[in-house]
């Protein structure tokens, strides 16, 4: 077998080797793309299925729609969850900014090491771990304190764990990417720090800060596993709602509510995407004016 | 000038202060009462606690008993050894996916790049539970993959490999659970391993042809060897939560697929044995101490580079 060509790289031997190397990388690339979106699309497909035996298709039908809007134990749910992701979210992206700032422009401090490892342990770290640790933790406090009641009060303390530490990772991406330079004129200009933070830092991390945004508000909407160990009475998520219904089985109740997930999602997605590449080329075409102002 | 100097000082505490205290008591802290629970013994209503005080005295009592259960019940060194096992072949799975698949879109045509990044980033922002539980539909019986294997005529291979209990029952078996967690954490492997190969130096590939290696060679010799890092995080990411999952088994692997995430859970939610619980996170932890500190050298290592 030859090696996949890379594209202008011309290290191909011979004509066919090449062909026969972009022809495998596309089927290999097509092929990992259907198995990654299988799911999705069948998940939308059974939403209108018509028969409440799973698998079997009868005709097209709204109903389990219909049914959705009087589940109140599933929208109440997700009334719950979206409250819980955007509180998560918003925190994660404070104390993740933080966090990256810490790592980025302060390479030595006290206990450097035992932060970046606590900061990168949650990305990885078993969630059954996470969920006991914490909820061990918070009993005793309420023990000895009477605060906290499981809530979405303490759901909120798990999911900001984990959503802090892709806060990090995404910011800190960015941050290192930056010219330093830029922070300094400004400074050597006569800015204040803080002026310098809000007037040149903060514009230029602002994607990789939308991105951490909606990263951490996904995963939140998405937890089971904190959640359950941190949730209380009354305070059901919408994933765990799911979940106690797919453990019992196949149910076309979630095959809606998966769809309208994703399409919220997918159309949250291009906005975001098309905002972004929007801003990058206005301040493309800005920086291009201001050169050609100076010169 | 000293109101800069003091702007940057307490600036510096702010900034390392905030997140390093929030970790110490929301991360750290909770481990050690995992760990002090774990000494403890179940009285008839809760934990007795550890640390009594009587007439005026401190006094510790540390209970092992959990740790002797523990070895004492061969379920669980076998729950231990089994995830292990499935953690360890979803790896391979994703890695022997994953590779050629982020190379392929590193070495696509810049301009179609960021679409096939976007691709593999937005099963991520739909939800991983709806996505895991669509497989549950497709494994079922009649379900899409479920009739392709059978009209395949795979179900047999697979039975007689021992990965489904029997032909045409392909759900609840080691091998739905393994398509689910292959499923689920491929985008974890994908992704580091295309940033990684996205910024490798092409002219070294053109060097080694020019010195007469063939592709297939120099792929061997320079590609893989450069995209180490990029193999040990994609690695350690499928990896170390693959150990502990457990929605997933859950979900997708029956009664029969042991995985040690899920005693945990049982252990806690339906025995409420909370020491028998943190005993189990305790060796769970032991277990992945070492992928999780080859994970963190390999992250910072990384975070330095890009400097």
């Amino acid at each position: 077998m030859s090696k996949p060509v890379a594209e202008g790289a011309q290290v191909a031997r011979t004509p066919f080797g090449a062909t026969f190397a972009r022809g495998f990388g596309r089927t290999w690339l097509v092929a990992g793309y259907a198995f990654l979106y299988l799911p999705i699309v069948a998940l939308v497909i059974y939403s209108f299925n018509d028969s409440p035996v799973p698998n079997l298709w009868k005709g097209f039908t709204f109903k389990w729609y219909v049914k959705l809007a009087d589940d109140s134990e599933m929208l109440n749910g997700l009334w719950l969850s979206l409250k819980v992701a955007f509180f998560t979210a918003s925190s994660s992206l404070v104390l993740g900014t933080l966090a990256a700032f810490a790592l980025v422009k302060y390479r030595r401090f006290f206990g450097r090491t035992l932060f970046s490892g606590m900061i990168n342990a949650p990305l990885v770290m078993p969630e059954v771990i996470i969920g006991l640790s914490l909820l061990l933790m918070l009993v005793s406090v309420q023990k000895a304190f009477g605060f906290p009641e499981r809530g979405a009060l303490t759901i909120w303390i798990g999911h900001l764990l984990v959503g802090m530490a892709y806060a990090t990772v995404v910011v800190q991406a960015r941050l290192q990417g930056l010219n330093p330079q830029l922070e300094e004129a400004a400074l050597d200009l006569g800015a204040k720090p803080f002026q310098v933070f809000t007037l040149v830092t903060l514009p230029m991390i602002s994607q990789a800060l939308m991105s951490a945004w909606l990263l951490t508000f996904t995963l939140s909407l998405d937890d089971v596993v904190t959640s359950a160990f941190l949730n209380g009475p009354g305070s059901t998520t919408m994933p765990l709602v799911i979940f106690s219904r797919a453990r019992l089985g196949l149910n076309p109740s979630v095959n809606a509510v998966a769809t309208v997930i994703i399409t919220l999602v997918a159309i949250g997605t291009v906005v975001a995407s098309y905002l972004i590449a929007r801003a990058e080329r206005e301040r493309a075409a800005a920086i291009a004016q201001a050169q050609r102002d100076d010169g | 000038m000293r109101r800069i100097l003091d702007f940057f000082r307490r600036g510096r505490t702010a900034v390392i202060g905030v997140p390093f205290v929030w970790l110490l008591v929301f991360f750290l802290i909770p481990f050690l009462v995992v760990l002090k629970i774990s000494l403890s013994e179940m009285g008839t209503v809760s934990v007795n606690d550890i640390v009594t005080f009587a007439e005026g005295s401190m006094q510790i009592k540390l209970r092992g008993a959990s740790y002797v259960f523990l070895t004492e019940d061969s379920l669980y060194f076998r729950t231990y050894l089994s995830s292990i096992k499935y953690a360890a072949i979803t790896t391979v799975f994703c890695l022997a996916i994953g590779y050629p698949f982020a190379y392929f879109m590193a070495r696509a045509k810049a301009t179609v790049q960021p679409a096939l990044l976007m691709l593999v980033m937005l099963p991520f922002w739909t939800s991983f539970l709806l996505r895991v539980y669509a497989w549950k539909g497709l494994l079922d019986e009649n379900g899409w993959v479920w009739q392709l294997l059978i009209g395949l005529h795979l179900d047999a291979g697979l039975a007689s490999a021992g990965l489904i209990s029997a032909p045409g029952k392909l759900m609840n078996t080691p091998f739905s659970l393994v398509i689910g967690m292959v499923y689920t954490y491929l985008p974890f492997m994908i992704l580091p391993l295309y940033s990684n190969l996205a910024k490798m130096d092409l002219r070294l590939l053109e060097a080694a042809s020019d010195l007469g290696a063939t592709p297939w060679k120099a792929f061997w010799l320079i590609t893989v060897p450069l995209s180490k890092a990029g193999i040990i995080a994609g690695s350690m990411l499928v990896l170390i939560p693959c150990v502990g999952e457990f929605v997933i088994p859950e979900l997708l692997g029956g009664p029969q697929t042991l995985m040690i995430g899920r005693v945990l859970w049982d252990e806690f939610f339906s025995n409420n044995d909370w020491p028998m619980a943190s005993t189990v996170a305790v060796v769970m932890i032991l277990l992945i101490i070492v992928p999780l500190a080859v994970f963190n050298r390999y992250q910072a290592e990384a975070q330095e580079k890009a400097k």
